[in-house]
């Protein structure tokens, strides 16, 4: 049976780009060979959680899986992935 | 280039959408007056500073800076309140588009040359050798500088085998191309705005955050709200900074209130053009080389500290110039406000009338957040002129140059191009040379950019360089090649 693959969601909504996804488009561009194909990143059109969460402003958000990791870097968003694939 | 994971960025980007929210609330003033408090509320966590009050108050001038104060002239016993009735009530923006968050500003410790406990006090010792100024002494079987002879020139740091000689930097001073911050007598940062070309270096460079743009957002928001033709002017940079194109851009731009939205690529074919006509006339002439005047911080530089090179420097006016005349001729009563990627820009439009305000894509960024508008889902707006593939290309590093170079047509082998990526020192030394030689070893057009990576690495850009000249690359895919007759 095949394995299913870790699904991350770059948000590239507003509020998320101007607060700092813009960086994050490079692991959309470019998932790094040591995950191969257990990983996939998209971007995707705002998720609705900066209108939830404004007020702690904790933009720009990132999903993986089920799981949201707020002022996303490419290092936590790493760490996260990371941690779900049991390689921490 | 802004840098897009650094925290201070991410700060002052978050107070600019709290004051345009307070901006749009029911009570800007004391919405405003209570954003520190909004961020550091009453028992959270102290992220950066020694304790909470004192995260207020750079928070606070952060707000100040934000609404366009010049915190130089603060008088600390006003309330954020009365700043708020300040802005909206100018007329002018004030002068000098940089401000100095004496709450922020660390004051470093000065620059320094020292001996690290890394010293082996070896037998070789190429650092007393090497000295120039006799500065340094063995001691207890350790080298060590004398401050007071020392001239920082680093060459001990070169020669010690271990790494054992270090600089101390002060970040703002070290980074600034003219000398013009510098820790002033209470050891806090200063600007000598005689000597400032405004290209936004310290603002990136200092990790307390503590230099700032004067924004204009309020002066720009206040306009719109009152009715008047507010038209926004768009750096050809603005492509790929933000997840939507161009003309995306201008409906959000229209969902804010602007009148209409012009692409300052129009004006950059008329520089194109005016630039290679000029070239043609100076190697005719002669001349051995000429240097672009796209780069407000270039032309402060000239202005400030270069004049030699003054008569190297093309006559022809920016795109920015040209655009604003053509929308102060279709309009005549409009507000004109132009979308930056760099805050020289704002030093640029105090020389000209028809320029009124200016706001950096993190201002614009924070608006459109602030309006809470989806840009990637906002609908197509075409521009009513005419834009270039070659003017589109203007942010790119060589785009000016290769501009230029299409628009001599026949004669485009005349042109051999060269570019100046990024002021700093040791490009300014250069600078002088080709302006004392008469002459440039390199080329004959030279493209000079205040920043690495022509304007897409402005100082208040939004995204990163490798992602934004991408989209401006297939922006250009799909433009026109400028018409040459």
């Amino acid at each position: 049976m095949e394995e299913k693959k870790i699904d991350v969601k770059v948000c590239l909504g507003t509020t998320c780009f101007v607060m700092g996804a813009s960086n994050l488009q490079e692991l959309i561009d470019s998932v790094p060979k040591r995950y191969g194909d257990k990983v996939e990143v998209t971007g995707v059109p705002c998720l609705g959680l900066c209108s939830i969460d404004w007020k702690f402003s904790k933009a720009p958000y990132v999903k993986v899986d089920d799981d949201v990791i707020k002022e996303a870097t490419i290092d936590k968003v790493f760490a996260a992935i990371d941690k779900k694939l049991g390689n921490s | 280039m802004s840098d897009m994971s650094n925290d201070t960025v991410r700060l002052k980007k978050e107070i600019l959408v709290r004051i345009v929210k307070a901006f749009l609330s029911d009570s800007f003033e004391d919405n405003a007056r209570l954003i520190p408090f909004d961020m550091r509320p009453k028992g959270c966590e102290v992220p950066y500073r020694c304790c909470i009050y004192k995260e207020r108050a750079a928070l606070r001038n952060r707000v100040m800076a934000g609404l366009g104060t010049t915190l130089e002239n603060d008088d600390e016993r006003h309330t954020l309140a009365e700043f708020v009735r300040r802005a909206v009530n100018r007329k002018r923006p004030d002068k000098d588009v940089l401000t100095v968050l004496e709450s922020a500003c660390q004051g470093c410790l000065p620059n320094a040359v020292f001996v690290t406990e890394l010293c082996q006090g070896c037998v070789a010792r190429p650092c007393v050798n090497t000295c120039r100024f006799n500065a340094i002494k063995f001691i207890n079987g350790k080298s060590v500088i004398d401050q007071s002879k020392c001239k920082q020139c680093g060459m001990c740091m070169k020669v010690c085998p271990y790494q054992a000689i270090v600089k101390r930097i002060v970040p703002c001073e070290n980074v600034c191309p003219v000398g013009a911050i510098a820790k002033g007598p209470s050891g806090l940062a200063k600007i000598d705005f005689d000597k400032c070309i405004s290209c936004g270096k310290c603002v990136v460079a200092c990790p307390f955050g503590a230099v700032h743009e004067k924004s204009q957002l309020i002066d720009v928001l206040v306009r719109i709200k009152s009715g008047m033709k507010v038209v926004a002017m768009m750096a050809p940079s603005v492509a790929g900074q933000l997840p939507c194109s161009p003309q995306q851009l201008n409906t959000a731009l229209r969902k804010m209130g602007f009148y209409d939205v012009w692409e300052v690529a129009v004006g950059a074919d008329v520089t194109a053009k005016n630039e290679a006509k000029d070239f043609m006339e100076r190697m005719e002439r002669g001349d051995k080389f000429m240097t672009t005047s796209c780069c407000a911080a270039y032309n402060e530089l000239v202005k400030k500290h270069m004049p030699e090179i003054k008569p190297f420097v093309s006559d022809t006016h920016t795109p920015l110039y040209y655009t604003a005349e053509l929308v102060r001729e279709k309009y005549p009563d409009s507000v004109t406000v132009f979308l930056s990627p760099c805050v020289a820009k704002r030093q640029e439009a105090t020389e000209y009338d028809t320029i009124d305000y200016v706001l950096t894509f993190e201002e614009l960024g924070a608006m459109l957040v602030g309006f809470n508008i989806q840009v990637a889902k906002c609908e197509e707006t075409d521009f009513e002129q005419f834009a270039s593939k070659q003017g589109r290309g203007y942010p790119l590093t060589g785009g000016v140059a290769e501009s230029v170079r299409f628009s001599l047509g026949k004669n485009s082998d005349k042109v051999k191009p060269f570019v100046v990526d990024g002021i700093n020192k040791m490009s300014i030394r250069d600078l002088r040379r080709y302006a004392k030689n008469g002459a440039c070893e390199e080329g004959n057009l030279i493209e000079v950019m205040s920043c690495p990576g022509g304007c897409i690495g402005g100082n208040a850009t939004l995204n990163s360089i490798k992602t934004a000249s991408k989209a401006v690359n297939a922006y250009l895919d799909k433009s026109e090649d400028l018409n040459l007759d």
